[in-house]
């Protein structure tokens, strides 16, 4: 099958930013995909309500590198409020578009953030 | 475009070799008559068929009326095994395979199946070769075929076809060989075999696309499933293909001479070879997946753990490398490798695998390249990956 990822999807998968981990964050955000197996774990630093620093760790395809890569820089900056709004559709629009198939690797970025959001929040309590 | 490309997918697809391109030119020019015509302007033509008949027959062994021509592998798989089902539905409704077969052959039986066939799966052992002594289990009164590859596709690993072949013929059934990956690699000899039928596609050994033939050993029946004119001895109907067929009989005279080459073909091991350990060398947590030793001499199939394939193979892209992974993210069904499963390998170590498959264009060059990219393209997905640090963490 080959493969029609958009240049968009190929540029951010070239650049790749915010890969790896932050050993002291704030929020850990672990998802597994059930339809092809891969794994992607989110970190957040955040600070007066507002993510400082958030990375990323990917064991996947090219979707799902780069959208978490966009998903993470999508983050940074934002509320936490703000941060929640980031679904994977938003991710796959501004990529361009993914292959059909590779819809379901966005998903993991969206609930990556928002597990690590709510990590954060229950550690706060 | 313009980038230089290394070319190491050569089990997909392989590059036609000119003398194959040349020996076709005619059929789509000037001798454009159907074969089937009684005028001489036809003998052209009709030669042709006859003179690639003669070279396909000679490549195997064979006797040119054992040859029928196709459109490619999965039609000769086709043509086999429903061929056979249906004209002995009298013995049986039974066939045996293997787990690891091609798709050709796999959503075949599995269509059979439907049709009320039953098909036994012969499981294999973690190199992918299965064991006679359990075909021998499976075989029963009313087992019609027996259908195994000759080497596999993705790991390359050789069965051994010979024994399988007289096992079945013990049990009164008949044994078909999917051969497309052989063909070109080793020297294939039907009659040594022992068997009663053998695919080919012209496309894996430097022939045309849309090309194939079934060896079909004289006495054996098969029922027809393309109804027509009495094309190929009434065995498939429709006007030839005639530059096609033109080029896969050339194709098979060059794979001939090829293989009597020594030298060249111990260089495409050596290639090979090179790459295989050059990869265990420089990458660490590696494992090589096939039959270290009863495996086609063009094939290698690693396993990088804790990345995965379709990352591996787009970076590879980038530098204009062709290669082929079984992570189920470059799959279409997002299921690993069948063959990798059944071999008994883990998901995520599939994930990782890829596989890089030579021929007689390939060179130092091609394997050059690899080393010089790969291990800095596994280092950079590995340092983002939650498996790989974990790993390391925990060391
Ligand atoms: S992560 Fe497997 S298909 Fe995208």
């Amino acid at each position: 099958m080959a493969l029609s990822y958009s240049p968009k999807v190929m540029d951010q998968f070239k650049k790749m930013t915010n890969n790896g981990r932050i050993e002291d964050a704030d929020g850990i955000g672990k998802v597994g995909n059930p339809v092809c197996g891969d794994v992607m774990w989110i970190y957040i630093k955040v600070k007066d309500n507002i993510i400082t620093e958030c990375k990323f760790e990917t064991f996947g395809c090219v979707a799902a590198i780069a959208t978490s890569s966009l998903g993470t820089e999508l983050v940074i900056g934002k509320t936490l409020e703000e941060a929640l709004e980031v679904t994977d559709k938003r991710i796959i629009d501004l990529l361009g578009g993914l292959p059909k198939e590779k819809h379901h690797c966005s998903v993991l970025a969206e609930d990556g953030i928002r597990k690590a959001i709510e990590d954060y929040r229950s550690k706060q309590k | 475009m313009g980038n230089k490309i290394y070319y190491l997918d050569n089990n997909a697809t392989t590059k036609t070799d000119p003398a194959v391109l040349e020996a076709m030119l005619p059929y789509f020019g000037e001798e454009y008559a159907n074969p089937s015509g009684v005028y001489s302007f036809a003998q052209g033509a009709k030669k042709a068929i006859d003179d690639a008949r003669e070279q396909a027959a000679s490549f195997l062994n064979a006797d040119p009326k054992e040859i029928v021509f196709t459109s490619g592998g999965t039609e000769s798989d086709n043509m086999a095994i429903k061929g056979i089902a249906y004209a002995n539905t009298d013995k049986g409704r039974h066939i045996i395979t293997s787990k690891i077969e091609h798709h050709a052959i796999l959503n075949t039986c599995k269509y059979l199946e439907k049709q009320g066939f039953e098909v036994t799966y012969l499981p294999v052992d973690k190199y992918g070769i299965v064991d006679p002594g359990e075909l021998k289990k499976a075989l029963r009164k009313d087992t019609v075929l027996v259908s195994i590859m000759y080497a596999n596709n993705e790991i390359g690993t050789i069965q051994d076809i010979s024994t399988l072949a007289r096992v079945t013929k013990e049990a009164g059934a008949y044994f078909h060989t999917d051969a497309v990956q052989a063909a070109g690699k080793t020297a294939l000899d039907v009659k040594e075999l022992g068997i009663d039928m053998l695919s080919l596609s012209g496309h894996k050994f430097h022939g045309p696309k849309g090309t194939g033939l079934l060896y079909l050993r004289k006495g054996v029946r098969i029922h027809s499933f393309m109804q027509g004119g009495h094309h190929e001895f009434n065995r498939r109907a429709g006007t030839e293909n005639v530059p096609g067929i033109a080029g896969i009989g050339k194709a098979c005279a060059i794979a001939a001479a090829h293989l009597a080459d020594n030298n060249d073909m111990k260089r495409i091991k050596a290639l090979r070879d090179s790459l295989e350990k050059g990869i265990l060398e420089k990458i660490p947590d590696v494992q090589v997946n096939g039959h270290p030793g009863k495996r086609v001499d063009n094939t290698l199939n690693v396993s990088v753990r804790h990345i995965e394939g379709e990352a591996m193979l787009i970076h590879m892209d980038f530098e204009g490398i062709c290669a082929s992974s079984g992570s189920a993210c470059t799959s279409g069904s997002l299921e690993p490798s069948h063959v990798l499963l059944a071999c008994g390998v883990d998901h995520e170590t599939a994930h990782g695998s890829i596989r890089f498959s030579f021929s007689k264009y390939s060179s130092q060059e091609d394997v050059d390249k690899v080393m010089e990219v790969l291990p800095g393209i596994t280092q950079k997905l590995r340092s983002m990956s939650p498996m790989w640090n974990e790993r390391k963490k925990n060391r």
